[in-house]
C-alpha cells in the first residue's frame, strides 16, 4: 500500500462511499415526482457497496445479499397488500401524513413509498450480488 | 361486479410471497423449504379451485389494480379458459413439487425453490393478464426464471441448451416488442379489451394484420409450432426431470395460451385471414414433430418432439375457429399438460429405477415393476387417443369439427399423426417394458420412493377422470368456448369504468 497510486482509490473511497449511500437514499425519497426512484437509488448503492469491496475485498457486505433480495421482495408485496386490509382492491395507494426533509422537502408517506423501499432493497441486493460474483471469479482467476 | 375481486390477484401473490420466503430461506433444510414449497402448490390449487368455481357463478371476474380503472391500469382478468389454466397450472405445480421434493435438487444449491415459485407466478400472470404489455413482462418473468433452472445444474450441455433456449427467446421477445409497438402506434392501447374495440375500425389497415403475424411468430416460437420448435427438443431433456416435466407441461402451452387469446379478442375481425396461416402452421407442426419423435430413442427426447407434434392439434383447432374446435383445443391444452407432465414424470422415475433412460439400455421393466408398466400406459395410451381416456375425446372432438367443415386434408393428417404417435409410445413399451434387457451390463434395480410415485399417480388418476366424466369437462370447455367466440362479455368485464372503490 506504499504505492502511492494504490493509495489514490482507498482514499476517494473514503469520501465516495459515504456520498454515494447518501446520494442512493436522496434518489430513493425524491423518485415519486421527480427522476430516482427505488430501481435508480438501487444501482447506486450497489454500486457504492462494490466500490467498497474494490478497495479493500475484506470488507464483502456482511448480511447475505439473496436473503436480503427476499426480504426486499416481501417489503413491496407487504405494501402492495396493505390495502386489502382497508378493503380496497390490491396495489391501491394508500397515503399517511407528509414529513419535511431537508434537501427533499416534502415527503409523502404512504404504500407507493414502501413500495419503492422494497424495491430499492432487492434492486442493491441483486446489483451488488451479481458484481461481486463476477469481481471475485475475475479475482480467483488472477491469482 | 365480482364480491372479492382480490382472489384472482391470489395465484400471482401466493407465488411471490412463497419465492421471497424460499429466498430467505436458502440455508435452512432442504425438508423445510420443499414444505414450504409444497404448501404453497397446496394452496395455490385451493385458489385455483375458488376461481373455477366463481367463474362459473359468475361470468369474467376482472380485477383493477390500483383501483385504476382499464385501459389506463393494470387489469386482471379470468374468463372460463384462464380459471381452467390456473386450475391445471397449480395441479401439474404441485406434482412436480412433490416429485422434486422426492427427486432431491441439490444440484441447484437452495435455488430451486424460489426459482419454481417465480416461473409459476409468470405462467399464472400470463394467462391472468388482460393486457398485452403486461402478457409480455409476464413472458419475461417465465423467461428468466426458466433459463436459469436450465442452467443453474452446470455442465456443458446445460449450458449449451440454456443458450440455445435463451437466444430464441430473446429473437421471440423481439418479435413481441415490435408488434405492441406498432399496435400502439396504431391504437393508442394495448389492454386486450380496449384493443378488441378499437381494432374493428381499422379493419382495412394492412398494418394491424403484420402485427398478427408479429404476434404469431412470437408466440410461435414459444409455443414451439412449425417451423420455430427446434430450439425445444434440444433443450428440454438435458434438464433434470422436475423441470422438464414443469416445462414440458406448462411453457409451450403457455405460447398456445397466448395465441388463443389473442387471436379471438384482438384480432376476432381478422380470423379468416388468421384461419388460412394458422391451418397449414398447424397441420406442419403435428407432422413434423411426430416424425421427429420416431427418430429418437431416449425418453424425454421422444417426449420433447411430441410436445410440438400435440401443438399442432391445438393450433388447428384455433384455425377452424368454430365453437366446437375451440372447446376442443381448451380440452386438448387441458388433457395435454396433465398427460405431457406425467410422461415426463414416469420417464424420470423409469430413469431412477434403472439408472437410464436411453431406451436401448433398459428392458424388462414388466417383469420387475408391472405397477410402473401401468402407470406408463394411461397417459401413453391418452396421449396416443385410445379411449376412454382424455386424448381420445379430444381428438374426436377436433376431428368431428374438421368434418363438419370438410377440412379432409386436415383430418387425414390428424389421424395418421395419431396413429404414429401411438406407434412413439408402443416403442417406450416395447423396449423399456416388454423386451429382455441388454445382456451383459446388469441394470441396477434401485428402488422409487413413494413420494416419487404419488404425483405421477395422481395425474394418471386426472387422466381417467377425464376419460369417465368428459362431459363434465367438456361442457366448461363449451362454455370458455362460447366467451371466445363472443368476448363482449369479457370485454365489458375489464372496461368496466366504475370498478367497486375507485379512489
Amino acid at each position: 500500500m506504499n504505492d502511492p497510486r494504490q493509495s489514490m482509490l482507498p482514499a476517494a473511497c473514503r469520501l465516495v462511499v459515504p456520498t454515494m449511500a447518501v446520494l442512493s437514499v436522496y434518489l430513493l425519497l425524491r423518485g415519486h415526482n421527480l427522476p430516482g426512484g427505488g430501481f435508480i437509488g438501487g444501482l447506486v448503492m450497489a454500486s457504492a457497496l462494490v466500490l467498497r469491496t474494490m478497495v479493500d475485498p475484506k470488507r464483502e457486505p456482511k448480511i447475505d445479499l439473496i436473503t436480503l433480495s427476499g426480504a426486499g421482495l416481501l417489503v413491496a408485496l407487504a405494501s402492495a397488500a396493505m390495502p386489502l386490509f382497508t378493503g380496497r382492491t390490491f396495489f391501491t395507494g394508500l397515503w399517511g401524513g407528509e414529513i419535511w426533509l431537508p434537501a427533499i422537502g416534502k415527503l409523502k408517506l404512504g404504500t407507493p413509498l414502501l413500495f419503492d423501499i422494497g424495491v430499492f432493497i432487492v434492486v442493491t441486493a441483486v446489483a451488488a450480488k451479481l458484481l461481486l460474483v463476477l469481481m471475485a471469479q475475475s479475482r480467483t482467476r488472477d491469482n | 361486479m365480482p364480491a372479492d375481486p382480490p382472489l384472482i390477484a391470489l395465484p400471482l401473490v401466493l407465488p411471490l410471497l412463497t419465492a421471497g420466503i424460499l429466498l430467505c430461506l436458502r440455508h435452512a433444510h432442504e425438508n423445510l423449504r420443499h414444505g414450504v414449497n409444497i404448501a404453497s402448490c397446496a394452496g395455490l390449487l385451493a385458489v385455483a379451485v375458488m376461481i373455477v368455481a366463481r367463474v362459473s357463478d359468475a361470468g369474467v371476474l376482472a380485477l383493477h389494480s390500483g383501483s385504476w380503472p382499464a385501459p389506463i391500469g393494470i387489469t386482471l382478468a379470468a374468463d372460463h379458459l384462464t380459471a381452467a389454466m390456473v386450475l391445471i397450472t397449480a395441479v401439474t405445480g404441485l406434482a412436480v413439487a412433490v416429485y422434486a421434493a422426492a427427486a432431491g435438487t441439490g444440484k441447484f444449491r437452495g435455488y430451486f425453490t424460489p426459482l419454481y415459485q417465480a416461473l409459476l407466478m409468470g405462467v399464472n400472470g400470463s394467462f391472468l393478464t388482460a393486457d398485452l404489455f403486461n402478457l409480455y413482462v409476464w413472458f419475461e418473468v417465465m423467461l428468466m426464471s426458466s433459463f436459469v433452472l436450465v442452467a443453474l445444474p452446470g455442465g456443458r450441455a446445460q449450458l449449451e441448451a440454456a443458450v440455445k433456449y435463451l437466444t430464441l427467446n430473446f429473437i421471440a421477445s423481439a418479435f413481441f416488442l415490435v408488434g405492441l409497438g406498432v399496435l400502439y402506434g396504431i391504437t393508442g392501447t394495448l389492454n386486450m379489451a380496449d384493443l378488441s374495440v378499437k381494432l374493428v375500425a381499422e379493419q382495412q389497415n394492412d398494418l394491424v394484420l403484420s402485427t398478427a403475424v408479429l404476434f404469431l411468430v412470437a408466440f410461435g416460437i414459444k409455443a414451439g409450432v412449425f417451423p420455430f420448435y427446434f430450439w425445444l427438443p434440444s433443450s428440454y431433456h438435458v434438464t433434470p426431470t422436475p423441470v422438464a416435466a414443469i416445462f414440458a407441461g406448462l411453457l409451450t402451452k403457455v405460447g398456445v395460451y397466448a395465441c388463443v387469446r389473442v387471436f379471438t379478442l384482438v384480432y376476432s375481425a381478422h380470423q379468416d385471414f388468421l384461419a388460412m396461416i394458422l391451418l397449414p402452421i398447424g397441420v406442419l407442426t403435428m407432422i413434423t414433430g411426430v416424425f421427429g419423435a420416431a427418430s429418437q430413442f431416449y425418453i424425454p427426447r421422444i417426449l420433447s418432439f411430441h410436445i410440438i407434434s400435440q401443438i399442432g392439434y391445438m393450433i388447428v383447432g384455433l384455425g377452424f375457429f368454430t365453437r366446437g374446435a375451440l372447446a376442443a383445443t381448451v380440452f386438448y391444452i387441458v388433457h395435454h399438460i396433465l398427460v405431457k407432465t406425467n410422461l415426463f414424470l414416469i420417464g424420470g422415475i423409469i430413469g431412477r429405477r434403472t439408472g437410464t433412460q436411453a431406451l436401448a439400455k433398459t428392458g424388462g421393466l414388466y417383469a420387475k415393476a408391472p405397477w410402473l408398466a401401468v402407470l406408463f400406459l394411461i397417459p401413453a395410451m391418452s396421449l396416443g387417443g385410445i379411449p376412454p381416456l382424455s386424448g381420445f375425446f379430444a381428438k374426436f372432438a377436433l376431428v368431428r369439427e374438421g368434418l363438419l367443415l370438410g377440412q379432409w386434408a386436415v383430418i387425414a393428417a390428424a389421424l395418421a399423426v395419431g396413429l404414429l404417435t401411438l406407434y412413439s409410445m408402443i416403442k417406450i413399451w416395447n423396449e423399456a417394458f416388454w423386451k429382455n434387457p441388454p445382456a451383459g451390463d446388469r441394470l441396477p434395480d434401485r428402488k422409487v420412493p413413494a413420494m416419487m410415485l404419488a404425483p405421477a399417480v395422481a395425474l394418471a388418476a386426472c387422466t381417467v377422470a377425464f376419460g369417465l366424466f368428459p362431459g363434465v369437462f367438456m361442457d366448461f370447455s363449451l362454455r370458455a368456448a362460447d366467451q371466445l367466440m363472443d368476448p363482449s362479455s369479457y370485454i365489458e368485464a375489464v372496461l368496466d369504468a366504475n370498478p367497486p372503490d375507485s379512489p
